[in-house]
């Protein structure tokens, strides 16, 4: 479905990848995980189209999408869910939802409600400036926006980022649902042990290269892994 | 009294006037952080258009000719001077900005010469109104009510509509505003837009009142503006609008005691002022740089 081929990035001033490939088929749950600054957020930022590749193809149910527009990009049904969540604080929570399908010129209801049955507690919030809710909320909410624009695939960047354990696993099993319903979902994170328990398929980035790919399974259970990112010996 | 209504009555309308322009400057800055130097000089240009469309065409049309070139300024302003400079320093665009403004000024005065042209009359406009004891032209009452309809409209159009919705998206942030599907060309440019058709109206309601359009006539009301906008908080609309309107009564004030050397001076000791105890201005964002 989403297909990445030797993507090489510069981001200010220095390459922050170096070519790495990967492709992520439909119905999948794929992650790349990392540590900081291995070029998993502007491996996403890239495919959204906010950052111009140096060289490499992307493609997408075997069109190219390399440098286009992300205006484009949302509209061929890819959504980025971006790091920090970037929710727009001085809009309330419906206004938020609602700029999610801003491409959309159909009837937002049926997805509204979606995004209600997903996260009760935005509808309870609706009309409360987004910049009020609590991370775990806000990031909810960054998750809901993204939905609204019916994606095919979503991508999201480090949705566990400063949240409470409960919490993480509330967002988690959420991203699973949504990937039930027919999404597809290309996630990054530094939080491996999550992202490999729900994941089919993972890559792992380390300073701009791929070094290790397999299932989720497998790399839940490969020693490397382990010790570099689940901070298990044995 | 009658004296003090009198004079009140001209501030508000002078006052109106640097709202529709002081607007301009918070629109833009609100959605680009970038302080349109050049945003005065777009006012007086728009004097000039109306000088000469009114010269052969009937009113009505001159002033929508006016609205409709001074709009196109503006657009064309972004696109060449500004929008190659998206991802450069802000102080790039500044200085851009700057660069403009003396282009408008200094290619006003190479074609239309630094002498003082004739504002035409629009007919009507300056009828003498008699409303107990004040008298004042229709122009004066008009402004301020075409001011706070013009605002309440913009109001409606940032708050209620979708084109609004993406101005405070773009305002807020760029990249996540893009990842929506936000064209961000798209939405500067109408920022750009709306500010220059206000500073338009502002133009034709100031300088039917002030009868004559020279080079350099935006410099001043352009910087007044400037400082309205920062004294109500550069970003707001009801913040530029209240601006506008201290400004203009306060000069006006100061001109009727006998000191109308000072006004200007005055407007400057405000900006001062405002900065050193509120530097986000009466209603400005608190945290203005983005992390």
């Amino acid at each position: 479905m989403l297909k990445v081929e030797n993507l090489k990035v510069n981001f200010g001033g220095i390459e922050a990848v170096k070519g790495i490939s990967f492709d992520v088929k439909e119905g999948e749950i794929v992650t790349l995980i990392g540590s900081n600054g291995a070029g998993k957020t502007t491996t996403l930022r890239t495919i959204a189209g906010v950052v111009r590749p140096a060289s490499g193809k992307i493609t997408f149910d075997g069109e190219d999408i390399t440098s286009i527009e992300p205006s484009s990009i949302v509209k061929k049904g890819i959504t980025l869910c971006p790091e920090g969540r970037r929710i727009f604080p001085d809009m309330t929570v419906l206004e938020n939802i609602k700029i999610g399908a801003y491409l959309r010129e159909d009837d937002l209801s049926a997805d509204i409600e979606r995004c209600h049955r997903l996260f009760p507690i935005l509808k309870e919030r609706s009309n409360q400036l987004a910049g009020t809710l609590s991370g775990g909320e806000q990031q909810m909410l960054a998750v809901a926006r993204s939905l609204m624009s019916k994606p095919k695939i979503m991508m999201l960047d480090e949705p566990s980022l400063g949240l409470a354990p409960i919490i993480v696993k509330n967002i988690f099993d959420i991203i699973k649902t949504i990937n039930d319903e027919g999404v597809t979902i290309l996630l990054i994170e530094q939080n491996a042990n999550m992202a490999l328990r729900i994941a089919d398929k993972a890559y792992v980035l380390e300073t701009g290269h791929i070094t290790i790919e397999g299932t989720g399974k497998e790399l839940l259970t490969n020693p490397k892994i382990k010790e570099a990112y689940l901070g298990k010996k044995n | 009294m009658n004296l003090f209504l009198q004079h009140a009555l001209t501030g508000i309308s002078v006052g109106g006037c640097y709202a529709l322009i002081a607007i301009g400057y918070t629109l833009v800055y609100g959605i680009l952080r970038l302080i349109n130097f050049a945003h005065g000089d777009i006012f007086m240009v728009a004097g000039y258009f109306m000088i000469f469309s009114f010269a052969v065409m009937p009113f009505p049309v001159a002033i929508i000719v006016t609205l409709v070139a001074t709009t196109v300024l503006g657009i064309m302003i972004e696109k060449f001077a500004y929008a190659p400079l998206r991802s450069a320093p802000r102080m790039s665009v500044m200085i851009s900005a700057i660069g403009v403004s003396y282009l408008l000024q200094n290619l006003a005065t190479y074609l239309f010469t630094a002498l003082p042209k004739a504002y035409p009359a629009i007919p009507g406009l300056k009828k003498v109104i008699t409303i107990g004891n004040i008298s004042t032209s229709l122009v004066t009452i008009l402004t301020p009510i075409i001011t706070i309809v013009l605002v309440m409209i913009l109001l409606w159009l940032v708050n209620k509509t979708k084109i609004g919705l993406s101005m405070r998206a773009v305002s807020r942030d760029y990249e996540a505003a893009s990842l929506m599907g936000i064209k961000l060309n798209k939405t500067i440019s109408f920022t750009f837009a709306v500010g220059s058709l206000l500073a338009a109206v502002g133009s034709i309601l100031y300088f039917t009142d002030r009868m004559t359009v020279q080079p350099f006539s935006g410099a001043l009301p352009g910087l007044k503006c400037f400082v309205a906008a920062v004294f109500g908080g550069i970003g707001s609309i009801p913040g530029a609008l209240l601006g506008g309107f201290f400004i203009g009564v306060c000069e006006t004030i100061i001109k009727a005691v006998g000191l109308s050397t000072f006004s200007d001076a005055f407007t400057f000791i405000v900006l001062i002022i405002m900065l050193l105890i509120r530097p986000t201005g009466l209603f400005g964002e608190k945290n203005i740089d983005k992390v």
